[in-house]
């Protein structure tokens, strides 16, 4: 009798979970399941200090993935912005220091990086789309270029502001949260609404999705995916100030470095095809969460720093596998 | 007593609980070219990958001379059936012999390819199919036609029992039609078996010894060809009595609307003029490769031209790109439906409105204004799919490219360019389609038509331009359209020799 509820109750557990559209909420589940494990697995995980300090720390790769998904939504990929987060978090210091370090250097500090940024990215955007060269190719070319060219300007040194008001921005906290993480959740609140409330959210998908009927439809595919490069030099350009600011210091060796990894990791493990065509901004805040969690609990249980990049290899490969299992069972 | 080849007693084959063929007993006679004919969805392709071991049947039995066999991929390879696929499966990169030969090649010693045996045989192919196509000739250098040969030659190297051709001819020319008939009837000569569908009942009619007709998974009818005509096969197709398959023509006005001058792309197009009407339809035919396609690409800013003019209701006009046509008014519905036409992965709302958008969204999109008007088109063009969220993918041919037409007519065109609006869709929506032109040209848009079915730019236009190699070759009116006279034109022969 207890049997047969039992199986009951688990065919019950089956449908439900078969009902679930794991492609749209599979990341949202992952994020949920691992939050549980973390919460049990150590005491100080749920420690409200502990669960701004995550948020903040995926904030620099987040915000750079936010516009990374769009990027990625359009077929290409960008593998520069590590570099160019620590160039933009040089020239970010290098005009605060100028101009004395005071509240008005500060805006004019964020504002050369990220137009600094969006030119970067349209160097990008504009060999890919006007040279038509692979996007892989450009922007492993730009990523070499892009470090090589702080290390020449900083001699390889560390680049630091000499204002005290600076670290104000990447240390300060609004309502309870450090204003780096609200930064990237309006952000992405502001992604998420151009992504499926405006035309360019909607040809970024077509682009992506086929190119060739995109460009029939009328669709500028070149714009589409000329912005979608400079879109995201500036997201690099908020995130090198906010990591910039946060050390009062950018480290030309080593700022930035596999930062490019992360957020284009983010962006898989938030359920966006890396072939382009559809994607979600929701989906890529929960994959740097889930990265960002992954690397606490390493922290928190003890486990060597140096095994924690096979941990975040194996959650990329493990969520792409869940994706396309659940993709495939549905034909 | 002779058994029949095949013969299927009670063959059904569901998915996920629907069934799409229903209880067909089907016997298939030795050396016969047998048709099967139906609309899409009818069940056609349903039964063939039955018959080549694709699918397994959810109820009934397959009997091969005779005996019952439960067939695999394998073991209908094993018994000589071939498909010929409507993409054809050749490596573009190899050549003729070696792509006959790819898995099953001719050893030497050491297992090194034995390529001399291979090429004579593959000669004796070709020369017992009577094709010209040269044993080392890349895959790349040859026509469909040529290809299709080499696809057939391949099923017969291996001692193929029965040919399935599905749809063989949509890629074909009139010519290369002829070519393929004249091999099939040879093949039958040689007793090989052959399973022909096709939407083109004229060609069923002059090919096939009998036909199968399907409807909606369901077995109506087996009878030779002779008793049956188009119509009647139509007729039965659909289910219902077919009346007047063109709508009348309309008289253009005289007002023109656009005007093309001395148009020319480098190799594609030549120096090519004309003038569209206000309400006219105006068809264009030639063989494939003529540069109708071409023609239209260029017209609405796909390619560049490197001389001529374009003028819009007497005013020039340059169009560089797809959105300058569209601001000038003018729509295209391309020719490769999946290729150019519409994103398989977008459902039906966002589709429908891709070309149209700016009028959707002042800043951000409405989203239930698009919904509306995506609900409107899914009415009016009698589009069938599951909702307004379903991925195109889902959809049929037929309903796919009413969902490409809504996208251009979306754009609120007063000149149309229709490219192959009927390719690959069943004679319900080909009607709907051509019923939708009319409605059009009443309402003083005017269409330029493309297509390579002569009957229907017989049926629909009252000025047919034919285009050969680039050039436009000539112009029929009225009772001048026929096929002859556009098949002269299109090939030239009037002009001495044929090709």
């Amino acid at each position: 009798m207890r049997g047969l509820t039992g199986t009951l109750k688990e065919s019950r557990i089956v449908e439900i979970l078969r009902k679930v559209n794991f492609e749209r909420y599979g990341p949202f589940i992952a994020l949920l399941v691992l939050f549980g494990i973390s919460a049990i697995a150590s005491p100080y995980f749920l420690q409200i200090r502990n669960l701004t300090n995550i948020l903040r720390q995926v904030s620099y790769t987040g915000i750079i993935a936010l516009g990374m998904t769009f990027v990625i939504i359009s077929g290409g990929i960008d593998l520069s912005v590590g570099s160019m987060t620590a160039l933009l978090g040089g020239i970010a210091i290098w005009v605060l220091n100028g101009l004395g370090g005071g509240v008005g250097a500060i805006f004019a500090a964020i504002l050369a990086a990220v137009l600094a940024g969006s030119a970067a990215g349209a160097l990008n955007g504009f060999v890919i789309t006007k040279w038509r060269v692979a996007p892989f190719i450009v922007t492993l070319g730009t990523m070499s270029i892009f470090r090589s060219l702080i290390l020449f300007a900083s001699n390889a040194s560390v680049v630091r502001s000499t204002s005290s008001l600076y670290p104000e921005l990447g240390m300060g906290y609004f309502i309870g949260l450090p204003i780096p993480v609200w930064i990237m959740l309006l952000l992405a609140a502001a992604f998420h609404v151009i992504l499926y409330h405006t035309r360019y959210g909607r040809y970024l998908c077509a682009v992506g999705s086929n190119e060739r009927v995109a460009a029939y439809a009328a669709i500028k595919t070149v714009w589409v995916k000329f912005f979608s490069y400079v879109i995201v030099g500036g997201t690099v350009g908020i995130s090198a100030v906010l990591l910039s600011s946060r050390l009062n210091s950018i480290g030309s060796t080593n700022a930035g470095s596999s930062y490019e990894l992360d957020a284009i990791a983010a962006v898989i493990i938030g359920g966006t095809s890396l072939s382009g065509g559809s994607g979600s901004i929701v989906g890529t805040l929960i994959g740097a969460i889930i990265l960002g969690i992954v690397n606490n609990m390493l922290n928190l249980l003890g486990v060597s720093p140096y095994l924690q990049g096979t941990v975040k290899g194996l959650v990329i490969i493990g969520a792409v596998l869940i994706q396309r299992g659940r993709r495939r069972g549905q034909f | 007593m002779e058994h029949p080849l095949i013969r299927t007693e009670g063959l059904a084959k569901e998915f996920s609980g629907v069934r799409v063929l229903n209880d067909i007993n089907a016997e298939i006679r030795p050396g016969e070219i047998f048709g099967i004919i139906g609309e899409n969805g009818a069940g056609k392709s349903t039964f063939i990958k039955l018959l080549n071991g694709t699918y397994t049947p959810t109820e009934g039995k397959v009997f091969f001379e005779g005996e019952e066999v439960h067939l695999t991929v394998e073991l209908a390879k094993h018994l000589g059936i071939t498909t010929i696929p409507q993409e054809f499966n050749l490596i573009s990169d190899l050549n003729v012999y070696e792509n006959i030969f790819l898995g099953q090649e001719f050893r030497k010693r050491l297992s090194l390819l034995d390529r001399p045996r291979m090429k004579e045989r593959t000669t004796e192919l070709m020369e017992s199919l009577r094709a010209s196509v040269s044993p080392t000739a890349q895959i790349d250098s040859l026509s469909v036609a040529q290809k299709q040969m080499v696809e057939i030659a391949k099923a017969s190297a291996f001692n193929s029992r029965l040919l399935i051709m599905d749809e063989p001819t949509t890629v074909l020319t009139p010519i290369e039609i002829d070519i393929l008939f004249d091999l099939m009837a040879r093949l039958r000569e040689q007793n090989v078996t052959i399973i022909y569908i096709s939407h083109k009942l004229k060609e069923v009619q002059r090919i096939c010894d009998r036909v199968m007709v399907l409807r909606d998974g369901e077995f109506i009818s087996v009878d030779p060809t002779d008793a049956l005509d188009e119509h009647r096969m139509a007729n039965r197709m659909v289910g219902r009595e077919m009346t007047q398959v063109f709508p009348e023509k309309t008289l253009p006005e005289n007002e023109v609307v656009l005007g093309v001058e001395h148009l020319t792309v480098p190799n594609v197009l030549q120096d090519i003029s004309f003038e569209l009407h206000k309400g006219e339809i105006l068809g264009f035919a030639g063989l494939g490769g003529a540069g109708r396609t071409e023609l239209a690409e260029t017209i609405i800013g796909i390619r560049k031209k490197s001389e001529g003019s374009v003028t819009i209701r007497g005013e020039r006009r340059e169009i560089r790109s797809p959105s300058d046509a569209i601001r000038h008014r003018i729509a295209y519905l391309p020719e490769d439906r999946q290729g150019t036409g519409i994103l398989t992965q977008f459902d039906v709302t966002t589709n429908i409105t891709l070309s149209s958008l700016r009028k959707y969204s002042k800043g951000l999109i409405k989203h239930r204004l698009e919904e509306e008007t995506a609900r409107e088109y899914v009415n009016t063009f009698d589009i069938k799919t599951a909702s307004l969220k379903a991925r195109l993918e889902s959809l049929s041919g037929g309903n796919q490219q009413k969902v490409s037409l809504a996208k251009s007519l979306d754009t609120d065109p007063e000149i149309f360019i229709f490219d192959e609006p009927t390719r690959g869709i069943d004679i319900n929506a080909k009607m709907q389609v051509f019923s939708f032109i009319h409605k059009l040209v009443q309402e003083g848009i005017s269409c330029i038509f493309i297509s390579s079915e002569l009957e229907e730019v017989i049926g629909m236009c009252s000025r047919v331009l034919v285009m050969r190699e680039g050039r436009i070759a000539g112009e029929l009116k009225g009772g001048a359209i026929g096929e002859e006279s556009i098949m002269q034109l299109a090939t030239g022969v009037t002009q001495g020799g044929a090709r």
